[in-house]
């Protein structure tokens, strides 16, 4: 892949609600900050690309709103409506098409809906709507159908929230920094068995974007810039009864194409560091697996040796992840985001030591049905 | 909206306004439907390809990208594959009506099937639940079915 470089980002702190300020005020922030990080102003930017939902903003169209505060004037623009890690590949060919450097960003206030009805919506009208599914009990059956297949614990899965919400304190724009133990998340209650309260994501708001250019331009920016060494997609079936849900076919398939492109023959012995989905806690299991850093089965006893710590031998979620910060389709964007700061060395309190290789995935649709894969490196 | 007084930053409310919308059950969808009104009986649809058998019907296998025109009648009864007991109330957005909680989700092979219906479970305790067990569904009595998956009640546990 011809060399294209993430050159600068922002996050707006990711709060339950941001009562002061509307999607565009957000987007704006988000905005302001990737150009500020890049050392570029808005006239440097030739391609504005903007990631939404329509019904999660209640809008149609919902990328029309936030125009004016992502500084469209006069570019080169289009929107994508899924995770930021979808949005930024598509920012990504824009640049590679040769039109100029990207501002990507993508927004979300999931405290103006009502969650369970938005991601009810997300299933069939004629055969699942009706039951009321939605993403929670999504995903208890998903985690059920998992934890059976291999003999995963919910203590295991407890592990991912202690872990993350801890990591959490120590990022300044994460939503609920949280000093838990295993007991407690077992002691939360069952909202769908076996997902418990302290196993879910929170509803957030909050928006992010970067800037993307290619190695030309990349040369003449002020930040250190961050490369895309591989990105991958790939899509599983649209009705969950036609998925076995225990199964992650379509994250190792995107796993192997980024993989491919970057190199990576030995994902344990080359990433350094890995931003995972775990809006759910046993997602980040299901994820590790997924990605290859262990055995089919193996991530619950892999967190719980500590091997995904901050200190461990490949720290994941260093962040905090979507379960202490779960700005919808945001996600995916501040998993990258987090993977350039700590490449860069920018991350700050939860700075890992010496991270030249990093993972960032993100997933669109119920139960991971739709699964992207970055791999990102400090080296052209 | 009193709370809003007291508030530093306002918010607009949508309201009660509703966004219907008429989502057509196509041509497979409604023999599906159909049946299940008329005949309490399940059909799936066999890909000339791989020969796997959907539940419910439809016209493409997307593994294969074939389309499929040969319908193959299913049971009502099948194998629990995976289920979840619901504990947080949740509006149902087709009567605007809480359920009552708990409740049971299955995720069930129907014997001849090779995809997965979802639907409730009659059970609420999930250590009276395992994967494998047999099940066969409820349907709803003659004169009260209305040709859509409400016309199954629920699947319940074959206990013999």
């Amino acid at each position: 892949m011809e060399p294209v470089a993430i050159v600068g980002v922002g996050m707006t702190e990711v709060k339950r609600e941001r009562a002061a300020d509307t999607v565009a005020d957000l987007v704006f922030e988000a905005c302001t900050k990737a150009l500020a990080d890049s050392g570029m102003g808005i006239d440097d930017i030739d391609i504005v690309l903007t990631g939404s939902n329509d019904f999660f903003d209640g809008r149609t169209i919902s990328s029309m709103a936030v125009m004016d505060a992502c500084g469209s004037y006069d570019k080169n623009v289009s929107t994508v409506e899924g995770d930021g890690t979808f949005g930024a590949a598509h920012a990504v060919m824009r640049v590679l098409a040769g039109w100029g450097t990207c501002l990507y960003c993508v927004h979300h206030k999931g405290s103006e809906s009502v969650m369970p009805l938005i991601t009810n919506a997300m299933f069939d009208p004629l055969y699942e709507r009706f039951l009321g599914i939605e993403a929670v009990t999504a995903s208890a059956l998903q985690a059920r159908a998992y934890m059976d297949r291999y003999g995963v614990t919910e203590q295991q899965c407890a592990a991912v929230s202690v872990k993350n919400h801890g990591n959490a304190r120590l990022n300044p724009v994460a939503q609920m920094p949280l000093e838990i133990t295993v007991d407690d998340v077992m002691a939360s209650p069952y909202l769908a068995d076996p997902i418990k309260l302290l196993d879910c994501g929170p509803i957030s708001d909050g928006a992010s974007a970067v800037v993307i250019a290619s190695a030309d331009r990349a040369k003449d920016v002020s930040g250190r810039p961050v490369w895309v060494k591989g990105i991958g997609y790939s899509c599983d079936a649209f009705h969950l009864g036609d998925r076995d849900l225990s199964k992650v076919d379509a994250l190792q398939a995107a796993a192997k194409k980024a993989y491919g492109d970057a190199g990576i023959t030995d994902p344990s012995g080359q990433v350094d560091l890995a931003e995972v989905n775990d809006a759910f806690s046993y997602m980040e299991l299901m994820s590790l697996e997924g990605l290859g850093f262990c055995e089919r089965g193996g991530a619950g006893a892999l967190t719980e040796s500590g091997a995904t710590a901050l200190g461990g031998k490949l720290p994941v979620n260093a962040s905090g992840g979507c379960i202490s910060s779960n700005p919808v389709l945001v996600t995916g964007l501040n998993s990258i985001i987090e993977c350039v700061l700590q490449v860069r060395g920018d991350a700050g309190d939860h700075q890992v030591e010496g991270v030249g290789t990093a993972v960032a995935q993100g997933v669109n649709g119920p139960c991971g049905q739709s699964q992207c894969v970055w791999v990102l490196g400090g080296d052209a | 909206m009193a709370d809003d007084k007291k508030r530093m930053y306002l918010a607009i409310e949508s309201g009660e306004s509703a966004q219907p919308f008429r989502w057509s059950a196509g041509t497979y969808g409604s023999k599906f439907l159909t049946e299940i009104r008329d005949n309490k009986k399940f059909w799936g649809i066999k890909c000339p390809e791989c020969g796997r058998v959907y539940v419910p019907i439809r016209s493409v296998c997307g593994p294969c990208y074939r389309e499929m025109t040969e319908l193959v009648p299913v049971s009502d009864e099948g194998t629990l594959i995976t289920f979840s007991v619901v504990s947080f109330g949740f509006v149902d957005p087709s009567t605007g009506l809480q359920r009552p909680v708990p409740y049971g989700y299955a995720v069930i092979q129907l014997d001849g099937a090779d995809s997965y219906l979802i639907h409730f479970i009659d059970e609420t305790d999930p250590e009276k639940m395992k994967a494998g067990m047999r099940v066969r569904a409820v349907f709803e009595e003659d004169g009260k079915r209305t040709g859509s998956m409400m016309d199954i009640k629920h699947f319940e546990l074959i206990r013999e």
